[in-house]
């Protein structure tokens, strides 16, 4: 049953394969600032409504992912509140299209490149930051030149979790984006199409092994980075 | 020099302070839980005192009548830490250069190659501050504090840390920093020993309350 040509894949499997590795790498390009930002007010500072904005970032790791999906439509979809005057204003239709998917995933991956940052940076001892400060430093310098590089391996681990996050996301997309051909189809995407298709198991199956291999690839290279962070600063 | 009229209150523990100093090391000498650390802390910008002024050369870093109350880093105060603080992702070379490469050129007083051969520390650039042993860190930090050309030094407790031996290695070092630099400081610790050994003038805090 299996034999040579097993591995070769058809062009609307690369599609599927290339299309999901551009949505996942916009999907983090978006979040890599903010979720940064988020993570250092959760981290380092007090203020009014800092338990609504924790809970908010956090929402979509325990909803169904439907639901952000559903929420994404009534507000970027062509009908929505932002989507109706971005497709009136500027002519930008984002539901139904790959960037549509990337905003999806991107959702569903902020909390988790967040908590990593967060943790990372909360771990930072807050004597090394006054240290810096004492040497001159204004607050931003201190952020730029101590907090960001020792929370580097917590940003790094946040964004391969973001980035494989991407490569897996399902619910939120197929709501937002549905499931077209080129454009919004991606693996997980296909997979699934092609186990609804009669005969289709045996391309799922390889598409299913794609996929364990990537998803295994970017936790080998996550820890490779980590321990390598690790040892630059002493802590192995 | 120094000139310092301030009052800090949280709860029962007052530090009320009414000092001016002008000698080059004042040993700031007193028990846990004196206020030793608060005053620093005042100084340096990272407490807010509740009421008061703080003049240092000239140069007034906080005064509550004028709503002046400048940022730490603004302040030109350096602080030798206990525990070194040494930045680990950086090289003891860009630890060494951190705050020095923050000053304008005009206000570099103290020249890095003069801190190195001072502090005998040529051989620790290249390394990183995990190797390093606690008396080695004492003096890359001393020398990372000197080279941002401070108005003032502060020493909380600098050799609290280490032992007996190793603080026998560090003394001179700062008797030579305080001979050869002409930076005041304040050296606060509970040795009498150390601080007798190194300053001009001993003040003494108790509850909040300095005494000469």
């Amino acid at each position: 049953m299996i034999d040579a040509t097993f591995f070769v894949l058809s062009h609307a499997e690369i599609e599927a394969l290339s299309l999901s590795i551009k949505v996942a790498a916009v999907c983090t390009l978006l979040i890599i600032v903010p979720a940064i930002l988020v993570a250092w007010l959760l981290a380092k500072k007090e203020f009014f409504g800092k338990s609504l904005l924790d809970g908010l970032v956090h929402i979509p790791l325990i909803l169904p992912p439907v639901v952000p999906g559903f929420l994404l439509l009534m507000l970027l979809g062509s009908q929505g509140l932002v989507g109706h005057w971005l497709k009136q204003q500027f002519g930008i239709t984002i539901a139904f299209t790959w960037l549509g998917a990337a905003i999806a995933s991107a959702v569903m991956g902020f909390p988790l490149m967040v908590r990593s940052t967060r943790l990372a940076m909360s771990q930072i001892d807050r004597k090394l930051e006054l240290a810096a400060q004492s040497l001159g430093a204004s607050p931003w310098r201190v952020f730029f030149t101590i907090t960001l590089p020792l929370a580097m391996p917590g940003i790094v681990t946040g964004l391969i979790l973001a980035f494989s996050r991407s490569l897996g996301e399902f619910g939120a997309t197929i709501t937002f984006v549905g499931n077209i051909e080129g454009e919004t189809r991606t693996l997980p995407l296909a997979i699934y199409t092609y186990t609804q298709m009669p005969g289709g198991d045996l391309i799922a199956m390889r598409l299913v092994i794609i996929s364990i291999l990537i998803a295994l690839s970017a936790l080998i290279v996550s820890n490779l980075l980590e321990r390598r962070m690790a040892k630059k600063m002493g802590r192995i | 020099m120094l000139d310092i009229h301030i009052r800090f209150a949280r709860g029962d523990f007052v530090v009320n302070v009414q000092q001016k100093i002008e000698s080059s090391v004042t040993g700031l000498f007193g028990p846990s839980g004196s206020g030793k650390s608060t005053l620093l802390g005042l100084l340096g910008g990272f407490i807010k005192p509740d009421s008061g002024r703080i003049i240092l050369d000239g140069s007034c870093l906080f005064d509550s009548a004028k709503r002046v109350n400048l940022a730490p880093h603004m302040r030109r105060i350096g602080t030798l830490f206990q525990d070194g603080r040494l930045f680990p992702h950086l090289s003891i070379k860009k630890n060494l250069t951190y705050g020095l490469n923050l000053i304008a050129e005009e206000n570099r007083v103290i020249q890095f190659d003069a801190i190195i051969e001072m502090l005998e520390l040529s051989d620790f650039l290249a390394r990183r501050p995990h190797e390093l042993s606690g008396g080695e860190i004492q003096r890359v930090a001393l020398g990372r504090a000197l080279l941002t050309s401070p108005k003032l030094l502060l020493l909380d407790e600098p050799l609290s840390s280490l032992d007996m031996r190793l603080r026998q290695q560090i003394l001179p070092f700062l008797k030579l920093i305080k001979d050869e630099i002409k930076i005041p400081m304040i050296y606060v610790s509970h040795d009498m020993s150390e601080i007798e050994y190194l300053s001009d003038k001993i003040m003494r805090i108790e509850a909040g309350n300095i005494s000469n």
